[in-house]
């Protein structure tokens, strides 16, 4: 989890300088009055790693249809480098999918569902032979070349499904999904395989779920979808650091969201008070568990906000452990700690000013 | 005690239900047996028990040409209906279910009514626009009543299987780079291949056995069914128990066909299932 977020920061660091490769521009979808995506405007760098991250009915496996030129969008254009796409029928676009249940053809072999994409294009068979080889080997099915699509495993499956796709070097390809129907293990296991195989290959990906823990590990940028707009887009880190919204805090690890009031450079949330440069008003502030601690025998940090409360549950979750305390005005926080084990009862938290993140409220839509 | 009423009670029970079964199974098949065991019975169709077993009624029958025309004029109907029916059939339950056109719900009622429709009435409209346009009745005519009576037939199996088909894989070819006309003939087709075969064989027997469009239709050249019927008017013969006793041989075949093609790609276990494995011999 450190390195893949280290390896997201080194790109976000350089990711102004490499050229865009697919640019959605204002793009809506509607199907009859059920408005499903509103003006998402959005750019995929060249060899980027982008996740749509969304719960279910979020609009973002209709956004990837847009892209792939399944669904039509009703507003907007999509464009690749200096082509527009959108009027583009699916099979003319340079863009390959993994779909969700890999979508393998039934009737053919392992074999022969990767060099459809090449036969199609009528390439010589000497080349389609080759590529389609060199492709299995990298997904290391090689053995089950002549095997049909029914007699292998799940991950069997996805897997011929990723050569299918890359054996035809798309510019972009597109992820719908595709670890959903795999179990736990498989699954984390897949994350790395992916990863290391977009970075091998060198195409940009665009890979949607609805698993956050999964957009964090794998992804150079995450753009999160709520309701058919966009919330964020941004770096793992720098969305979990820096969320712009109560939704992404709260969708993206967990966080105590704190509704307080600034008034004249203080802001108080209940008995709990800090000095930030706001404006006057209501605001609300996103705490993550880890930045909270325990105040122990050296006493608190010049300049911290302080609270005092009293224990009310621990999770222990092995390297840490989550404590909810409950403050003299009923606020309850949330403290990841070291597991200490220690038996505490009254404690007393103190917290950085600046790790308390300033979030716009996420209205309810419809 | 009373576990031994219960069981008595069980008992009796359970032997009506034999003896139902039994009933209900003679009731279906027993005809078919006796008209398979009076195909080689050396007296004709009378007496009973069948005695002096021949094939002396197979001999006639190779030798009598009309019933040999009869056989070939019914396999160049079907075989023609097949074709039309698949034809318009196939294309017609591709637009029912991808299609979005003014009239579709209609559309959809009108193409399945001639199921519905008794064949007397489909026989006689024919049998009238034939002689408006002032056409010969001739085999023709019966190819082409079978074939537009039966392209309900094709268009609502080929339509069932276009519904179990994974749109996902037509999405993939296209995604794959080829193009609307490719996906059909490389994807769609190859997995309606079972649809089509059974609406095939289906318009192919039901073809061979109409009478009643047949009878109204009917030029010069009889088809089997009307041979037989004509025959029949005259009195049951021997030959006929041959005739009918090949017929179902042939059925039996098709059947045979048909479910293990089905079962090679499906690995179903059904009904269909275990009548091959009691034909084929070997336990399911």
């Amino acid at each position: 989890m450190t390195t893949t977020s280290e390896i997201s920061m080194s790109l976000a660091g350089d990711g102004l300088s490499r050229a865009t490769l697919l640019s959605i521009r204002n793009v809506a979808k509607r199907f009859g009055k059920n408005v499903v995506l509103r003006d998402i405007s959005l750019e995929v760098a060249e060899g980027e790693f982008l996740t749509i991250l969304g719960e279910s009915g979020s609009g973002k496996t209709t956004l990837l249809r847009i892209i792939a030129g399944f669904e039509t969008a009703s507003a907007g254009e999509v464009w690749m480098g200096e082509e527009r796409l959108d009027r583009e029928p699916p099979y003319r676009r340079r863009v390959n999918t993994v779909f969700q249940h890999y979508a393998l053809f039934p009737h053919l072999t392992v074999e022969q569902n990767v060099a459809y994409g090449l036969r199609v294009a009528k390439r010589p068979e000497a080349e389609v032979i080759s590529r389609v080889s060199e492709a299995l080997e990298k997904v290391k099915m090689s053995a089950h070349a002549k095997s049909k699509p029914s007699k292998i495993s799940g991950g069997q499956q996805q897997r011929v499904a990723l050569a299918r796709a890359l054996v035809n070097r798309p510019r972009l390809l597109l992820l719908d999904e595709p670890l959903s129907a795999l179990d736990a293990n498989l699954r984390r296991q897949m994350q790395v395989e992916l990863k290391s195989l977009q970075r091998e290959v060198g195409i940009s990906f665009i890979f949607v779920t609805h698993d956050q823990e999964e957009a964090m590990v794998m992804s150079d940028r995450i753009a999160l979808l709520r309701s058919g707009e966009l919330e964020q887009v941004a770096t793992p880190r720098e969305i979990y650091g820096r969320p712009a919204t109560a939704y992404a805090a709260q969708f993206i690890g967990h966080t105590n969201l704190l509704k307080a009031e600034v008034r004249a450079g203080v802001v108080r949330c209940g008995t709990l008070t800090w000095s930030a440069a706001l404006p006057d008003g209501p605001a609300l502030f996103s705490l993550r568990p880890e930045n909270l601690r325990l105040v122990d025998g050296s006493g608190p940090t010049a300049g911290n906000a302080l609270v005092r409360g009293k224990v009310r549950h621990r999770a222990f979750h092995g390297a840490t452990e989550l404590i909810r305390v409950e403050c003299a005005d009923g606020l309850v926080l949330v403290v990841r700690t070291p597991g200490s084990g220690g038996l505490l009862d009254d404690v007393e938290l103190e917290f950085s000013p600046a790790d308390a993140i300033l979030v716009r409220e996420s209205p309810e839509r419809i | 005690m009373e576990l031994l009423v219960s069981d008595a009670q069980f008992d009796s029970g359970s032997r009506w239900l034999l003896f139902h079964a039994v009933a209900v199974f003679a009731f279906l098949y027993l005809p078919i047996a006796v008209l398979i065991l009076y195909s080689f019975n050396g007296e004709g169709v009378g007496g009973f028990p069948p005695h002096h077993l021949t094939l002396d009624w197979y001999r006639l029958l190779f030798a009598d040409a009309p019933i040999w025309d009869s056989v070939l004029n019914s396999l160049q109907v079907a075989f023609a209906a097949m074709v039309i029916s698949l034809t318009f059939g196939v294309p017609a339950a591709l637009a029912l279910e991808r299609a979005q056109f003014p009239g579709k719900a209609l559309f959809r009622r009108l193409v399945l009514l001639p199921l519905i429709l008794p064949g007397i009435i489909t026989g006689l409209s024919l049998l009238m626009l034939f002689n408006v346009t002032g056409t010969e009745l001739s085999l023709m005519t019966i190819i082409l009543g079978h074939g537009t009576a039966l392209i309900s037939v094709a268009t609502t199996e080929v339509f069932a299987g276009l519904q179990k088909l994974d749109r996902a894989q037509e999405e993939a070819s296209l995604d794959l780079g080829a193009n609307y006309w490719q996906t059909f003939w490389r994807i769609t087709v190859p997995n309606l291949k079972l649809p089509i075969i059974g609406a095939a064989l289906l318009i192919f027997t039901l073809s061979m056995d109409e009478i009643a469009v047949s009878f109204f239709l009917i030029g010069r050249d009889n088809t089997l069914p009307l041979e037989i019927w004509g025959r029949l008017r005259r009195g049951i013969t021997p030959e006929i128990n041959a005739v009918s006793t090949i017929i179902f041989l042939f059925s039996l075949i098709a059947i045979v066909f048909w479910y293990r093609l089905r079962m090679r790609s499906e690995r179903t276990t059904d009904a269909g299932a275990e009548i091959v494995a009691v034909v084929e011999g070997d336990p399911a």
